[in-house]
């Protein structure tokens, strides 16, 4: 039943974020450096004179109409479902009506958005604040208003790592294929911003009041960001039946805990290592092999140093093309790992690297450098993307050209 | 694969690995946990760190790997489908209350719904797969069915998989106000009878041991999971149940013994009445929520329970059954849904 070697191919892919409200919006930005922070404009927070955020240009209002949901529903739900659709849409598998399918999506913060509005009147009154405000507030709730909509319902389920959340929702899909569960999954995540996020993240004094700047000597912190981002993965069988064979696929994946603090990483970045080594095992191939990494670069202190030591550890002395794709997006937490997923396959498809945007001074401690300008034309055969996390938790996966 | 070892902390006495002697009982529609001394698991100091739903958590996990003899699982999976409400709540109240200032990160930092795997990782220094998954009724089932399959793909050859939810004040109001509890004077070991609307609140923290090779202390195999989410009717449900034994090659009259999972609800409870008539016809068959209360993780109490009486072969004392088991019982079947969405079969057998 378990085939373990089993190619896993990417059908299609989906995007929201701020900087686009479609794949092809998403790549444009990123070719022509095009960054998505900004005032915040929706979300209504008392930081809002303060702090710089990544928001998707739509209100709820423009979202529930793109999304064909009811404009109450929380904002991750409406983000979910256009960059879910838009994934399935162009992955166009003609008789997914006859396979088994499954719908793997992660989030940090559910139906925060809204749980959020309901205490605003529930606290003064606990028989106040209208129930349906929260009747979604659990994570997997968001997921399932999507799944419904979509008409999956095969597999579902939510994972919530914190930051590496989408990356370990894409790598189970590839996983639940292998084991003979599904033919079809879409997998990825959805975050809105939302205040409790926010407060959270400037409680820890990790938010940059200007646009971040990830792997710079003088970076001050990350931006939060919100979108989603589904990549559709299908068998071999199914890849065999679609007119045009995907050309790419999932080849390696790796979760590993640094178990060093809660929300710090280790200096050494002894998860970021275990999971991009143990990626690079999982895909059969050397570091060398690797033509670009998406970064987990957050712009925090932390982050940086401690990925930057263990790719070091890791890929010193051939170092491939890197950057953090976050310096357009902000960092979308939950959704990151999806949004970068996409971003890796667009920088595959298109032999691109995106630029590390604001870059100004390298990091001493560091040894390399990340792009500062795009690079077109480039020969992408494997594409590293790293996403880690509060609770230790470290995900890598790999996408391959075949 | 095997159940090696478990941890269990439920509004019954099943930590420390007793006998369930006693039904517990409780008035009120909201059973809470029997919290255990905890410095024998847990590090004072961190203790006091520590929401309650960390604490039980951490602490079951720990009593479970204590039994298993191990300090290092190959992977350390939860499910939760509410997360820690507690530090939520707190964060999320002062948030409101003081208008965005005067806030502190460590009810923040502690609401993430990874906090207690990540937590059991820390002290265990254990640099492993990690995963924490939060589907409403299917949280445990989906961490169960991660720590499968890493097994089968032999990524792994021991997992701990684990389930925790917790009622706080704040939940409970919120979840009576919606509908899903029993009004006026309710006593847990009478909730079948009544056939009233709603169920009774429950909590849990239960961990389990998986292995891929046997023990000589093993309490059962896991022989198969199996989730459907919203049946169209009884008849898929039906369908569902036999096509899950027919792929294990086992018939109902091989089956000893039947849990499901009827939690006093009227409208709830009647696919289980159904199915007692039909598909489960005449089989020897008992309910749990009376114990473990309703929840969404509840389904692994079930699986603790299931576990606990394979391997002592007879149902604990504490649920005094009068139905006609004459044998000993090797193979169990659990059938639950939680609120109609989530369905879940697992079969256990003895080693």
């Amino acid at each position: 039943m378990l085939n373990n070697n089993e190619p896993v191919f990417v059908a299609g892919t989906g995007i929201i974020s701020a900087i686009g409200n479609k794949v092809a919006e998403c790549l444009d930005a990123l070719e022509s450096g095009r960054a998505g922070m900004g005032p915040m404009h929706y979300l209504q927070s008392a930081h809002r004179q303060r702090l710089p955020v990544a928001e998707v240009k739509l209100s709820n209002d423009e979202l529930a109409k793109l999304a064909g949901l009811p404009r109450i529903k929380s904002r991750t739900a409406l983000l979910s479902l256009v960059a879910a659709k838009e994934a399935l849409q162009q992955a166009g598998i003609e008789n997914i009506k006859d396979l088994r399918t499954g719908f793997i999506s992660a989030t940090s913060v559910g139906g925060m958005d809204k749980t959020e509005n309901f205490f605003n009147e529930f606290l003064s009154d606990n028989s106040k604040g209208k129930l349906r405000d929260v009747i979604n507030h659990e994570c997997g709730s968001v997921t399932e208003l999507v799944a419904d909509a979509l008409g999956i319902k095969d597999y579902i389920t939510t994972v919530s790592t914190a930051c590496s959340s989408s990356a370990n929702a894409i790598f189970l899909g590839a996983r639940l294929i292998r084991n003979n569960i599904v033919d079809v999954v879409v997998a990825g995540g959805t975050d809105s911003l939302a205040r409790f996020t926010l407060n959270g993240f400037n409680t820890l004094m990790i938010v940059d009041e200007q646009f971040c700047q990830p792997f710079d000597e003088n970076r001050r912190g990350l931006n939060l960001g919100e979108g989603a981002g589904y990549v559709v993965l299908i068998s071999d069988k199914v890849a065999a039946t679609l007119k045009n064979k995907p050309g790419i696929i999932l080849s390696g994946y790796c979760n590993a805990n640094d178990a060093y603090h809660q929300t710090a990483s280790s200096p050494d970045g002894i998860g970021s290592y275990l999971a991009m080594s143990g990626a690079l095992k999982k895909a059969g191939l050397k570091s060398e092999d690797i033509d670009y990494i998406n970064l987990h670069g957050t712009g925090t202190q932390n982050n940086d140093i401690a990925e930057g030591t263990a790719i070091k550890r890791l890929f010193d002395p051939h170092y491939p093309k890197m950057s953090s794709t976050k310096t357009f997006t902000g960092h979308t937490l939950g959704a990151s790992g999806g949004i970068e997923a996409v971003f890796s396959v667009l920088a595959l498809q298109h032999g691109m690297i995106f630029p590390n945007l604001r870059l100004q001074i390298p990091m001493v401690d560091l040894p390399f450098v990340p792009e500062r300008e795009i690079i077109k034309n480039a020969t992408v055969k494997h594409v590293l993307s790293n996403s880690f996390g509060f609770g230790g938790n470290c995900s890598s996966l790999i996408f391959s050209k075949v | 694969m095997y159940i090696r070892a478990t941890g269990n902390i439920s509004p019954q006495k099943t930590f420390g690995h007793q006998p369930l002697v006693d039904a517990a009982a409780y008035t009120g529609n909201r059973l809470a946990c029997i919290e255990p001394d905890y410095k024998e698991f847990i590090d004072p100091k961190q203790i006091r760190r520590m929401s309650r739903i960390i604490r039980m958590g951490v602490a079951a996990a720990m009593e479970c790997l204590q039994e298993a003899g191990t300090k290092a699982p190959d992977a350390i999976i939860t499910g939760t489908a509410y997360g820690c409400l507690e530090d939520t709540n707190s964060f999320l109240s002062k948030m409101v209350e003081f208008n965005e200032e005067l806030l502190t990160p460590t009810s923040f930092i502690q609401s993430t719904h990874n906090t207690i795997g990540a937590q059991i990782g820390l002290m265990l220094q254990c640099n492993n797969y990690n995963n924490a998954f939060v589907h409403r009724g299917f949280s445990f089932e989906s961490a169960l069915l991660d720590g499968m399959m890493l097994l089968k793909e032999k990524d792994a050859s021991n997992v701990l998989i684990g389930a925790i939810d917790e009622i706080t004040n704040t939940s409970h109001t919120i979840l009576n106000r919606m509908g899903l509890y029993k009004q006026g004077p309710v006593s847990n070991l009478d909730i079948y009878k009544n056939k009233t609307k709603g169920t009774i609140a429950g909590e849990g923290a239960t961990f389990f041991l998986l292995a891929n090779e046997p023990s000589a202390t093993d309490y059962a195999k896991l022989d198969g999971l199996h989730t459907f989410y919203r049946p169209e009717g009884n008849a898929e449900i039906k369908k569902q149940i036999t096509s899950f034994l027919e792929r294990h090659s086992v018939s109902m009259d091989e089956i000893d013994l039947v849990i499901t999972g009827k939690n006093g609800d009227a409208g709830s409870d009647k696919i289980y009445e159904q199915l007692g008539e039909t598909v489960f016809n005449a089989k020897n068959t008992v309910n749990y929520k009376h114990l473990s209360g309703e929840y969404p993780t509840a389904v692994a109490f079930a699986m603790w329970l299931a576990a606990v009486t394979i391997r002592s072969g007879d149902l604990p004392a504490a649920f005094n059954y009068t139905g006609a088991i004459d044998k000993r019982i090797n193979r169990v079947l659990i059938y639950n849904h939680y609120q109609g969405i989530h369905h879940s079969l697992s079969l256990l057998s003895a080693c």
